[in-house]
């Protein structure tokens, strides 16, 4: 049997601080690259009207862009750190399925995206079992 | 919301950001088991280690998976993306049960059926949350000159 919280190291508290910080890093990093991709506009139709490398211009002279690329950096940094003191079997499920449903609600306030009942199901049936499939 | 049925070529671009960050995540875990330890005072291996050929092909994946990624969110909703594309998880737990031959248990099978349940429930929704159209600008551009000829007059 497996501990999550390998001897000696690391309490529940430190933990869930850490698997908060990847949450937290993830999600930001998500949203501002959403946000980006929104202001630039459909990419597909950039290409189309000044080619792939209109479509590169557009997306990496969009300062939203780096600053979610950052934080997805940030995210990744912060995920390795805690693959140093806990478990995979912890992190990966636990951090994959929490920031599905962090990005619902963050897609909601900050997005403004218009979050259903539908994507609600959706996000809570999808986090519960990418936890399973992972766990 | 408005329901945007997606292209051909869009739902492509959602079956590639599913495929390819699994696909590549595998082909990083299957290269890196396969160099010899690396340590922080011979940084130089950690670079002939992306040439391998497994190493060199999961950075091609993943590097498909981004462009796919932000592709997708220039024209659909983060809350439509993130949960459709979770299906490459099922695609790679069914790849490791019937090409590797893993076991896969009863907890694993309840998650592919929750992801598919999951997956299924958003595709069938709007990808795109409708925003009301702003007024043209041109409109609000005359009304700036009306305004400024009036006081003008004045």
């Amino acid at each position: 049997m497996t501990v999550p919280f390998p001897a000696g190291s690391t309490g529940p508290w430190s933990a869930a601080g850490m698997i908060a910080a990847i949450v937290i890093a993830s999600t930001t990093g998500e949203v501002l690259t959403a946000a980006a991709m929104k202001s630039i506009g459909d990419l597909d139709e950039i290409r189309a009207r000044a080619g792939l490398k209109g479509a590169i211009r557009a997306v990496v002279t969009c300062p939203l862009f780096f600053a979610g690329v950052g934080f997805l950096a940030l995210a990744f940094f912060s995920l390795l750190f805690a693959l140093n003191h806990l478990n995979l079997s912890l992190v990966a499920p636990a951090s994959a399925s929490l920031t599905l449903v962090t990005n619902a609600v963050a897609g909601k306030f900050f997005l403004h995206e218009n979050v259903d009942r539908r994507r609600w199901t959706a996000a809570v049936l999808v986090c519960v079992g990418v936890y399973l499939l992972a766990h | 919301m408005a329901h945007s049925k997606l292209t051909a070529r869009q739902d492509l671009i959602l079956g590639l950001v599913a495929l390819c960050a699994p696909l590549g995540d595998t082909c990083l875990s299957r290269g890196m088991t396969h160099v010899p330890a690396i340590s922080l005072s011979h940084p130089s291996s950690l670079v002939a280690a992306v040439f391998t050929p497994w190493i060199a092909a999961g950075i091609a994946l993943l590097i498909g998976f981004f462009a796919s990624y932000l592709t997708a969110l220039s024209w659909a909703d983060l809350t439509f993306v993130l949960p459709a594309t979770a299906f490459g998880n099922v695609i790679v737990a069914l790849l490791s049960k019937f090409w590797l031959h893993e076991p896969i248990s009863l907890e694993r099978w309840a998650g592919i059926v929750l992801i598919t349940v999951g997956v299924g429930f958003v595709a069938h929704g709007p990808s795109l949350t409708e925003r009301p159209t702003p007024p043209p600008e041109s409109a609000g551009y005359a009304e700036t000159l009306s305004e400024l000829e009036e006081e003008r007059v004045r």
